[in-house]
């Protein structure tokens, strides 16, 4: 065994324990802990597969803002953890079932016999002044570049999707809020009045050239 | 030398631990919300060794748009899971039923 298989193997070791430890656990709380590390083990993993970039997004995006986000609600939220796992136990068997048919299954598609090394050959490995990132942002910004746009409406959609949902009104005594009926419906005469009056001249002002003297 | 099989089958014990979970934690929708983040890095785990192996960057391109995509419904399902909250005072699977279905 060389050493990065046994990198890959303790990569991957820690990111499956902790994942299984994410769907066993009784707090919240801590199911969102081991999340992270799952997430940081699974960005190692990537790393080893030459994609440092994403590598990099999974731990700066997922751990450091998703997570974080998970953890606020979590916060927020008055779970009573005691009746969380009430019924763990009782679809514990058909889960594990459920779990092991479908890793059987994929493991007859995916095993050493159709995508070994023997089978897939060698992959290439890049030399170490190989920019990943430039590799991923050349055909990001051109071939993709509708697709990004699209993205970045999607990241706007969800923003304002959740601030919607989650909107508070509140008895308009001690808040006030933005109404874009009245506003649109206000005329110049309710805002605006014209005065009359005599004009008034100002006598001790004096010029600023005369101040300078 | 990391074999490509070795990859997809840490995509798939992902995947299946995962979909466990979401089997499991039938009290705790957060849980599940979760279970489905890890659920899509799995899915991700695999496009990344299969654009190693490929030797191609469109795989890397889609974990991308996948990363995307998570991070905005688990924005929205978050909110959702907050509203829930504030008008059942629970977040429990099995008490959002009224729809019967």
């Amino acid at each position: 065994m060389t050493f990065e298989l046994f990198i890959f193997y303790l990569l991957a070791t820690v990111a499956s324990i902790s994942g299984l430890m994410m769907v066993s656990v009784k707090n919240p709380v801590k199911a969102a802990l081991w999340l992270a590390v799952a997430f940081i083990a699974t960005a190692g993993v990537w790393i080893m597969a030459q994609a440092e970039f994403l590598g990099l997004v999974l731990i700066l995006v997922y751990v450091g803002a998703l997570m974080v986000l998970f953890l606020f609600v979590v916060m927020m939220l008055d779970i009573n953890i005691s009746e969380v796992k009430e019924r763990f136990t009782q679809y514990l068997p058909l889960g594990v079932m459920a779990a092991a048919a479908i890793f059987a299954m994929m493991y007859l598609v995916i095993g050493p016999e159709h995508f070994g090394i023997e089978v897939t050959g060698v992959p290439v490995t890049h030399s170490a002044d190989y920019s990943n990132t430039k590799a991923i942002a050349l055909p990001l910004y051109t071939t993709h570049a509708y697709a990004f746009v699209l993205a970045a409406v999607l990241l706007l959609l969800g923003i304002v999707s959740a601030i919607a949902l989650t909107l508070r009104r509140r008895p308009t005594t001690e808040v006030l809020y933005q109404s874009v009926d009245k506003q649109v419906k206000t005329l110049a005469v309710d805002r605006f009045r014209m005065v009359k009056m005599a004009s008034v001249n100002e006598k001790n002002i004096q010029s600023k050239e005369e101040d300078d003297k | 030398m990391i074999a490509l099989s070795d990859h997809l089958i840490f995509g798939a014990v992902l995947f299946t631990i995962s979909m466990a979970g979401i089997f499991l934690n039938r009290k705790n929708v957060i849980i599940l919300l979760m279970s489905i983040e890890l659920l899509l890095l799995a899915v991700n785990t695999n496009l990344v060794a299969f654009s190693h192996y490929l030797n191609d960057v469109t795989g890397q391109i889609f974990v991308f748009f996948i990363l995307t995509v998570a991070a905005a419904e688990a924005a929205i399902g978050l909110a959702i899971v907050v509203l829930v909250f504030r008008k059942r005072k629970s977040i429990s699977v099995d008490d959002l039923s009224s729809l019967k279905g």
